[in-house]
């Protein structure tokens, strides 16, 4: 019975809608007062029907909740014939909780989408060496499995047999299918595109990559802040205070009427959803672009970063080093690139690789006689020539001349940050090459936006030299740029700004740097998401896009800001209701119940708002990466 | 000790998490600190001793309140 009755909530809002509608009808229009009275008096029995059910629930297990306010308040009117009341104040209940409902639902879709995503079903190889489609929940590990083309990797495992091309999307961000051959892993809720494969079940369940994305996503929905504890302690005493201050007032005034207005007026109704919500939507909005918040403690810090120091040079370079500027001091280009290319195509050291990828249509000698020189370079025998390849200390032992020019471009060349590689053809300088790592794409943008988010320091911590560190800083415009730095002097760097009485943001890729990572305020991973980057960080950014930082700190601040328009709406409503009803006489239950789920509609759609929230450079290009490929 | 994870329809009020969470303590053989109510996932996550009780007795003291279980999965921790 008291399931029937909460269940067809719905039904019964809609009838008790219609109930009202045809009183005041019989009312104004037929001028009928008996129908009308009869209607509002079945109205207010089928109303408050699945709302006692629920008050009496509540207290079964000692909470005092909305519910028993509003039937307490309900049952008062009726008591002192006030049909009219009580019919409106439950149907205004249970139609703002059916709205409610409504939107909720909407601030909560962006997981939804999330765990939408998850795989539902997986074909595993039985007994007898045929496959049967099970439920995903009774795949267990060591269980082999078969994926087809267009269909879910079902759990994390590794290929068997077979090959094919998987969108990693979901865990990566990265939309570009990657090649996956046999001993590959793969994860799930990936999608292969094509290819067949056989695979053999590791983690299943809440185990694998993205059941730990999703498990972490929901949880930090749930994640309470300080602020939010606070008000969670409140409304747990607030609602019986308010039981007990309509009491007082009863007794003092002997006035049931004014009770019970106090009881629904004091209804906490925004109040405790108004948080919650801006909550779920920033997460939500923050998950659907690739930015993984772990809760509003997260957010909080976030939205009021000072500083934010980057872990090495390779989070804002491209991480591979390439020839930038190039100087020939001889008449024959092509013969000069042809021996620097044959010498070190036979290196595999970082430069060498550098040089190599940059003269790509070179012809190739045969190359004699190689002798390293450590610390210098290398000096071999091409085409009958000596060839010298390195640094200007190699140049010095091998007694080659540098002119007024060469030294005035190995000055140019350094002061812009390039590592030099000369090269001399029989003892004559012939070529100057200037190698650096090149700033990532966009990065600059990047930079330039979070400096008009409010942060106001841009550091690198790098252990590479201060030269390449300064230009690397310099070009980007850094607040600030240290070389030589050793993990422990990292964190020792961050506990001293810390002091300093700075909000401290670390971004690293979460592998290296655990301590400063642990340390700073707000860690931040950057990285492909796995495990080590989900776990040990605040903030995970999906793929090493670095479009999402800024994304990531203007959303904190939205999600702030939203929540303390949704505490200012909800506190507002509540001392506005009260004081009116002691100053003025227009004030009654209806209106209250009005204004209260009112006003919670206002704060949920308050909190949507964050569900389209996009960071200026994104707006104006419409690149998002996704979570989701479109 | 197994965990439970139950997956109830569409929480809308959040005093229905304290409803729920005060219940699922109330049961003898839950693990009271580990009682977790997602509201925004509408989930329920609690460990509990197997000897005292079980995954249908929890999820029977849930829907008594009146929130339908869409799913439950019962784990050994």
């Amino acid at each position: 019975m008291q399931k029937t009755i909460v269940s067809n909530k719905k039904a019964i809002t809609l009838v008790s809608g219609i109930l009202i509608l045809s009183g005041f009808f019989s009312r104004f229009v037929l001028r009928n007062m008996t129908v009308f009275e009869w209607a509002l008096i079945a109205a207010s029995f089928i109303g408050v029907a699945p709302i006692a059910v629920q008050a009496y629930q509540a207290l079964k297990v000692k909470v005092v909740s909305i519910d028993v306010l509003v039937t307490i308040a309900v049952t008062g009117a009726f008591l002192i014939r006030n049909f009219e009341e009580s019919a409106i104040v439950t149907f205004l209940f249970l139609l703002g909780h059916y709205l409610e409902q409504r939107t909720l639902n909407k601030t909560r879709s962006a997981i939804k989408e999330l765990t939408e995503m998850a795989p539902e079903s997986a074909l595993v190889q039985t007994a007898g060496g045929s496959f049967e489609e099970v439920d995903i929940d009774e795949v267990d590990e060591g269980d082999i499995l078969l994926v087809k083309t267009g269909a879910k990797v079902p759990v994390d495992g590794t290929v068997l047999v077979g090959s094919g091309y998987i969108n990693e999307a979901s865990i990566t961000g990265e939309s570009v299918p990657a090649p996956k051959s046999v001993d590959a892993s793969v994860y799930a809720g990936t999608i292969l595109e094509n290819g067949t494969i056989q695979m053999r079940a590791d983690r299943v369940g809440e185990d694998t990559t993205f059941g730990k994305i999703i498990e972490l996503v929901e949880e930090a929905q749930d994640s309470k802040s300080e602020a939010e504890r606070f008000i969670d302690r409140f409304s747990k005493y607030y609602t019986p205070v308010v039981l007990l201050l309509s009491l007082v007032v009863l007794l003092i005034s002997q006035n049931l009427e004014l009770a019970i207005t106090i009881l629904v007026l004091g209804c906490p109704g925004a109040l405790v959803i108004g948080v919650p919500v801006s909550n779920v939507a920033g997460i939500g909005n923050g998950a659907r672009n690739g930015v993984l918040l772990k809760g509003s403690e997260v957010i909080h810090d976030l939205s009021r970063v000072d500083t934010i120091v980057f872990d090495k040079t390779g989070t804002l370079t491209a991480g591979s080093p390439t020839v930038a500027e190039t100087e020939i001091y001889v008449s024959d280009h092509q013969m000069v690139l042809n021996y620097l290319s044959s010498v070190e195509l036979e290196s595999d050291h970082p430069l060498a690789q550098a040089i190599v990828a940059e003269i790509k249509d070179a012809h190739h000698y045969r190359v004699e006689d190689t002798e390293v020189v450590r610390g210098g370079g290398v000096i071999s025998t091409v085409d009958g020539h000596r060839i010298a390849v390195g640094n200007v200390s190699l140049m010095d032992r091998e007694d080659v001349l540098l002119d007024e020019q060469v030294l005035r471009d190995v000055r140019q060349f350094e002061k812009n940050g390039n590592s030099l590689v000369l090269t001399a053809v029989d003892g004559q300088v012939a070529l100057l090459m200037g190698i650096r790592d090149k700033v990532r794409r966009g990065v600059k943008d990047s930079l330039e936006e979070l400096k008009q988010l409010g942060v106001k320091n841009l550091v690198v911590l790098s252990g590479d030299n201060q030269g390449t560190v300064d230009s690397v800083a310099g070009e980007l415009g850094l607040t600030e740029a240290h070389g030589h730095m050793l993990p422990e002097d990292k964190s020792a760097y961050i506990r001293k700004i810390q002091e300093a009485g700075q909000i401290v943001a670390f971004v690293g890729d979460g592998v290296n740097d655990s301590p400063s990572l642990a340390l700073a305020d707000i860690g931040i991973a950057m990285g492909n998401g796995t495990d080590v980057a989900i776990e040990t960080s605040d903030v995970v950014l999906m793929n090493s896009d670095f479009s999402h930082l800024p994304h990531a700190i203007g959303l904190t601040k939205a999600t702030s800001n939203n929540m303390i328009q949704n505490i200012m709406i909800a506190v507002g409503v509540v001392l506005v209701l009260l004081t009116s009803v002691f100053f003025s006489d227009w004030m009654n239950m209806s209106i209250g119940m009005l204004v209260h789920e009112a006003s919670i509609l206002v704060v949920i759609f308050n909190g949507m708002r964050l569900l389209n929230y996009q960071s200026q450079k994104r707006e104006k290009t419409a690149n998002t990466v996704s979570l989701y490929p479109d | 000790m197994e965990k439970v994870i139950i997956k109830l329809e569409t929480l809308s009020c959040p005093s229905c998490m304290q409803k729920i969470e005060n219940a699922v303590k109330g049961v003898d053989g839950v693990e009271k600190e580990s009682v977790k109510v997602l509201f925004n996932s509408s989930k329920v996550k609690t460990a509990f001793d197997q000897n005292k009780t079980s995954g249908e007795a929890i999820e029977k003291v849930i829907e008594d309140l009146g929130y339908p279980v869409i799913k439950k999965t019962v784990k050994f921790a």
